[in-house]
């Protein structure tokens, strides 16, 4: 191992531990790398830079051996290596940390992390007790100590990161990647685990971190590379940049980091939660009582860390969860109990949070999709009889207002982009008139073009009248669009706060803490 | 050039279920050959021409000879037959179908059609005094009503409490099994009967359209043919179809678009078992006039391959349940003529299965070009996990 | 114990269970061979379902094997006649013997076709499985009907063990001897193979691996295990227990095949499984229970029940106890007793490279 010094100086003079040479990699219709080259000296934080869909994954998937490049060169100590599969990728010494962990949920700790690399008694038998006793001395070492006999199923999300972490590191892994690590963490996880990354950098680990946030990247990096298309675009050192640059650099054109959200002029109250308790799947109150208001003409954005009721809220309120108790009321009359087609004749628009599982049947052509809630009512039926005539004029028209990008409107959804998918969920619930629209994780894996698109749709649609509950758990999205901020935590409201306000550190810490911790974001108005 | 583009796709399937219909007779031929040893005595490598001949003579009635050249046709007896044997594997494959188009394996076709043989003969004894024309419609409706209460069950177990389909209709089927010995052999044996039977379903006999003693076509054949239009508009021109499409390829989506995935679950599987209910009380009431306690028939097992060789759409469902008819009114005569067992066609039922399932062989054998990717195929479509799967909400 | 009896409306359960209990100890021996199939065909299950391969044929592969069995020993038979038997090892012969091999082969065979169609073909594993019934059902019966025209010898079958009379007439134990000793070679070793395959679930490496692939493949191959290889080995080593039910039949317990013989086993075996919530140990307990449900009817025409429970037993038809292991595993499946959950993965085909 290099000598332990963080020093950023000397990480760059060192000669690089994994250099990646003329990457490119194709798929069926795509060059998803195209002559990409990387390289990462030992010891450092290496940033890889990208919007959602430019190649930063495809990359590490080759570095990793689970996909293999058309062309190019993997360098480890100035060496050319083939790697074949994750194996040969482990045996020297390069290891991912997956956005979605590849944990296996009813296996212990121990388990997890010694699965493939197994402590064995004989040849037939695991060595039990010399697992645990490996976890232990490896979390003392690194200085997060995990219960090598808990089922990871039964672990939060923060700590299932560090049960992926220390797989990583029982595996010596001297690279280690990972692929946007902080996604499903809190501000203060994210800070817990930067403290974890610097200290294995110091030990002489290369860290390559994938991310497309811009200010985490100025905050954690080294250096940066970033990626547009499949191509390297550019390469920074954090205090020779800025997020505008970085945005320009990723984007491939000057960007609004914000959108202007203007002025809201709330009217009447349109949607009011009052005490709602719901059940979550494993029992128990998930949502316990949660109350506030909504008016029409103003965005209510929820923030807080998965997992603290917002699914189960967003669920009850549509119709699609039963709740325990409390009410809802919709323009003053009681929907507690209603169907989400009772909903939806009411007025009520519905974006799901997953648009591949719950906004849309990707195996069926766009027009059947734009008429997914709107299928037995006139124009689109009479009777039982479908017309095809009026939902092909129908998704015509969608297609046309809210420019979504097809071939043709016969096409199956599934072949469409990620950011015209949504658009088109957008097309069927925005384009109506509306009492209420709800919003799960609208732009969740967009690139930058689609969600400030989505955004200015929401903030049109805001302005037309409807009451807008937005539910992310992007903090940057809450506070970037939202007029008041809820922030849930442990299945309760504990601050509404002014959106315009609002500070991010202080929104944090209520959602990692629920306010216990002492700071309030802005004068906390009434949880009504 | 969309349309250009399905009708390439469709093409694409209908000349891997021909491949794979052609490449199921040369492996039944290879096995022929190779067991002609212990049928004849010696290796007789034209044996499957004669098998063939014959089978397309008991399915047609049309005789080809070879030395010398003859062409004959036999009469129509080979046409009823293959229409009368047809027409619960319509209805099966129908049924099966069906619960393709919602994500849903109805193996229990098989039970389901038992459970509508009963319910028809029920109903026929009791109505034993009545006119044909009252006599007739009741016994059909007690079948299909059996068929689709049958049917209820595993649909309901599936929406409400996350049972798969699968494991239970293959649960039910024995327990029909069941059902009927005890029923035949109890309370509805006829006196005086030799083994354990019903007595004749009587008035309740399908009238016959034409044809002479042991080929007789019963007015059953006309219902088979006008179930597959009326399937086919309900699947493909109403919003109840668009419904059961849609649970099938995402029932989170179907609920969160306002559709009641677990109402249509139980009724798919409900319409799935009233189509098999029907093919049993026609086959009862047509054919078989009695039931007997231990019923031998594997027409709903058989409606699997039908549906699957149709690739669950209606018109492909009638020409499955047409081939399927044809090659089982013709084996007997293969076994006469060239004393090949009727067995042999469950061998080239499984074979052609296996060609349609392992569709690349038949792509590489006759260098047709692959699916496009993303359309859906049902041979690929309808396994999900079960076993204890949470049960569809909404 | 009268005391017990006597109680209105639940001493009728007492009786039951001292009925089912003196069933069991004179017909243990019978019970635990009815089992084996459904129980050897459950780990075949296991094996596949553990490493996210749903098998529904089974049945089809027991047949297969039995087929195989009884024609390659019927075979040898023919072509030597004299057969010496072996006075140690369940009195076996060459012509056994080598059915035997052939039994386990085909079962071997049969589920390679299943792992090819499952795995690499990615078709769908439960038309995969209901191919392999129909083919399997279809060719046996077809090879048998050509076959018995000339009435082929018959090997006979592995005679069972006679445990020495000291242990079978112990008393209070006498009968579990008997019932685990006076067994031919295959029955006698399915609680062993059951104990086995449970340890090595949790204790080996292989256990560790085979569940993480049924659980999470992707996990799995992140860490170096082939996920692809793991399917097809256990897929085809699960043949050798569909080869084992399947020489049951016509080697252990039975001397003759008849198309169709199978009767469903196979399906019991998947409803056992289920019932023993994916573990051998579990599975071998549900096949115990539905042979012994099958073989109460056996029993109450043969030692009828007296008084009260007498009464309802015998008013109760034969064909309840025939569905009640069907009617049990609805019951199961539905989460009346308790939910049973299948491995995360079961049933869904492996994508090696992500597209993204």
């Amino acid at each position: 191992m290099t000598a332990p010094t963080p020093d950023k100086s000397a990480a760059r003079i060192a000669a690089p531990a994994l250099e990646m040479r003329g990457i490119t990699k194709r798929y069926p219709g795509v060059v998803a790398n195209d002559s990409i080259d990387l390289e990462v000296r030992p010891g450092e934080i290496h940033a890889l830079l990208g919007e959602n869909g430019a190649g930063k994954s495809t990359l590490m998937n080759v570095l990793y051996g689970l996909a293999r490049p058309d062309e190019g060169q993997i360098l480890l100590d100035g060496e050319v290596i083939d790697i074949e599969g994750p194996t040969d990728a482990i045996d020297r010494g390069i290891s991912m940390v997956h956005q979605h962990f590849m944990l296996v949920p009813v296996l212990t700790v121990a388990d997890n992390v010694l699965l493939g690399k197994e402590a064995m008694r004989g040849r037939l038998f695991l060595d039990q007790g010399e697992a645990r006793r490996r976890i232990k001395e490896l979390g003392e070492r690194f200085g997060f100590e995990l219960d090598p006999d808990a089922k990871v199923g039964d672990l939060s999300v923060g700590w299932q990161q560090r049960v992926e972490i220390l797989k990583a590191l029982y595996r010596d892994a001297r690279i280690l990647v990972l692929d946007e690590p902080t996604a499903v963490l809190t501000p203060q996880e994210t800070v817990e685990i930067f403290t974890v990354l610097r200290r294995l950098a110091a030990e002489g680990h290369s860290i390559i971190f994938i991310s497309h946030k811009l200010y985490e990247v100025l905050e954690i990096a080294d250096h940066i590379t970033v990626i547009r298309r499949g191509k390297v675009v550019g390469s920074r050192i954090p205090g020779e940049t800025n997020e505008e640059d970085l945005a320009e650099l990723m984007v491939g054109h000057e960007v609004q980091l914000t959108v202007d959200r203007g002025e809201s002029h709330p009217a009447e109250t349109m949607l009011r939660v009052q005490d709602l308790r719901v059940r979550s799947d494993r029992g128990g109150d998930i949502v316990n009582g949660v109350s506030f208001d909504v008016r029409a003409g103003e965005i209510l954005g929820v923030a807080g860390v998965a997992g603290n009721g917002q699914d189960e809220l967003v669920e009850a309120i549509m119709g699609l969860r039963q709740p325990s108790g409390g009410s809802i009321t919709l323009d003053g009359s009681d929907v507690t109990h209603d169907r989400p087609r009772d909903l939806h004749e009411k007025q009520v628009a519905f974006v799901p949070a997953d648009r591949h599982r719950f906004g849309l049947v990707l195996s069926f052509p766009l027009t059947d999709n734009v008429v997914l809630t709107d299928y037995y009512m006139e124009p689109y039926s009479r009777g039982v009889v479908r017309d095809e005539d009026a939902i092909a004029k129908r998704a015509d028209e969608a297609i046309e207002l809210y420019d979504v990008r097809t071939p043709s409107p016969t096409v199956t959804a599934g072949t469409l982009s990620g950011g015209n998918q949504q658009k088109l969920i957008v097309a069927r619930e925005f384009d109506r008139d509306l009492k209420l629209l709800v919003l799960d994780q609208p732009t969740r894996g967009l690139d930058v073009g689609s969600i400030e698109f989505i955004h200015k749709q929401i903030i049109k649609k805001r302005d037309a009248g409807p009451a807008v509950l937005l539910v992310s758990a992007e903090l940057d999205e809450v506070l970037e669009i939202s007029d008041r901020i809820a922030v849930m935590y442990r299945g309760k409201v504990v601050a509404i706060v002014d959106g315009r306000t609002a500070n991010k550190e202080a929104v944090g810490l209520l959602m990692a803490t629920g306010g216990k911790g002492g700071s309030s974001a802005s004068p906390p108005e009434t949880a009504s | 050039m969309i349309n250009r583009l399905l009708s390439r796709s469709l093409r694409g399937q209908l000349a891997v279920t021909g491949g794979a219909i052609l490449l199921a007779l040369v492996v039944g031929a290879i096995v022929m050959v190779l067991t002609s040893p212990i049928i004849t005595g010696s290796l007789d490598p034209w044996l499957w021409s004669e098998a063939y001949l014959a089978l397309l003579q008991g399915a047609t009635g049309i005789a080809i000879a070879f030395d010398p050249f003859s062409i004959d046709f036999t009469g129509f007896n080979g046409v009823i037959d293959t229409l009368v044997r047809a027409t619960p594997y319509i209805l099966g494959g129908l049924a099966v179908g069906l619960g393709f188009k919602a994500g849903l394996f109805n193996i229990g076709a098989q039970g389901q059609f038992l459970m509508g043989a009963l319910g028809a003969v029920v109903a026929a004894i009791a109505l034993a005094d009545a006119p044909t024309v009252i006599a007739v419609p009741l016994a059909l409706v007690a079948g299909l009503l059996a068929g689709a209460a049958y049917g209820f069950v595993p649909g309901w177990l599936k929406a409400f409490t996350g049972a798969h389909e699968v494991v239970v209709t293959i649960m039910l089927n024995y327990v029909a099994l069941q059902i009927i010995s005890w029923a035949v052999s109890g309370p509805l044996r006829a006196a005086g009967a030799t083994f354990a039977r019903t007595s004749d379903v009587g008035a309740a006999t399908l009238p016959i359209l034409a044809g002479s003693s042991g080929h007789l076509l019963h007015s059953g054949v006309i219902i088979a043919f006008a179930a597959v239009p009326v399937v086919w508009w309900v699947l493909y021109r109403s919003t109840v179809g668009f419904e059961i499409h849609t649970v099938g390829a995402n029932p989170d989506a179907a609920r969160y678009a306002g559709m009641r995935p677990r109402r249509l679950i139980v009724l798919t599987m409900s319409a799935s078992g009233l189509l098999a209910g029907l093919a049993g009380g026609i086959e009862i009431l047509g054919v078989q006039h009695y039931l007997p306690a231990a019923y031998a028939t594997t027409v709903g097992f058989d409606a699997i391959t039908v549906a699957l060789l149709g690739r669950a759409n209606p018109w492909g469902i009638l020409f499955g349940g047409l081939l399927l008819g044809a090659l089982r009114a013709g084996a007997p005569l293969m076994q006469i003529k060239a004393g090949v067992p009727v067995q042999m066609i469950d061998i080239l039922q499984g074979v052609i299965l296996f060609f349609l399932a392992a569709d690349l062989i038949v792509r590489w054998v006759f260098r047709i070009r692959e699916a496009k990717a993303g359309s859906v195929d049902e041979l690929k479509t309808v396994t999900g996990s079960y076993g204890g799967s949470s049960a569809t909400k909404g | 114990m009268d005391v017990l009896f006597d109680i209105p409306v639940v001493g009728i359960l007492f009786q039951l269970v001292d009925y089912m209990i003196q069933v069991l100890t004179i017909n243990g021996a019978v019970i635990l061979a009815l089992a084996a199939p459904i129980a050897l065909g459950a780990y075949c299950g296991f094996m596949n379902e553990r490493s996210g391969v749903v098998n529904i044929g089974i049945e089809g592969m027991m047949i297969a094997s039995a087929f195989a069995g009884w024609f390659v020993a019927s075979m040898v038979v023919q072509a030597f006649p004299d057969q010496p038997r072996a006075d140690f090892f369940f009195g076996a012969s060459p012509a056994l013997i080598l059915g035997l091999v052939a039994a386990i082969i085909t079962g071997m065979l049969v589920s390679a076709v299943h792992a090819w169609l499952s795995i690499t073909v990615k078709a769908d594993q439960i038309i995969s499985g209901t191919i392999i019934n129909i083919v399997a059902l279809g060719a046996t019966g077809y090879l048998i009907i050509i076959i018995s025209a000339s009435s082929p010898p018959s090997a006979g079958r592995f005679t069972p063990f006679n445990p020495p009379e000291a242990l079978t007439d112990l008393p209070f134990v006498g009968w579990i001897f008997n019932m685990f000793l006076s067994q031919g070679p295959i029955t006698m070793a399915v609680l062993v193979i059951a104990l086995i395959l449970n340890v090595l679930l949790f204790r080996s490496r292989w256990g560790l691996r085979t569940r993480s692939v049924g659980e999470h493949p992707k996990a799995a191959e992140t860490v170096g295990i082939d996920v692809i290889k793991l399917r097809y080995r256990n897929v085809i080593l699960g043949g050798i227990f569909a080869g084992l039910a399947g020489a049951w039949f016509t080697l252990d317990f039975g001397t003759s095949f008849q198309a169709g013989m199978t009767n469903g086993r196979g399906f019991i075996a998947l409803a056992a499984l289920i019932f023993g919530r994916w573990l051998p140990l579990g599975a071998f307990g549900a096949a115990l229970l539905f042979a012994a449900a099958s073989s109460l009817s056996i029993a109450i025409r043969t030692v009828p029940p007296t008084g009260q429970l007498g009464d309802i037993l015998t008013a109760i038809p034969d064909q309840f106890w025939s569905a009640l292991p069907y009617l049990v595993t609805i019951i199961i499946l539905a989460g009346a007793v308790g939910r049973s959950v299948a491995p995360a993965a079961v049933g869904k085909p492996y994508e090696r490279e992500s597209a993204s």
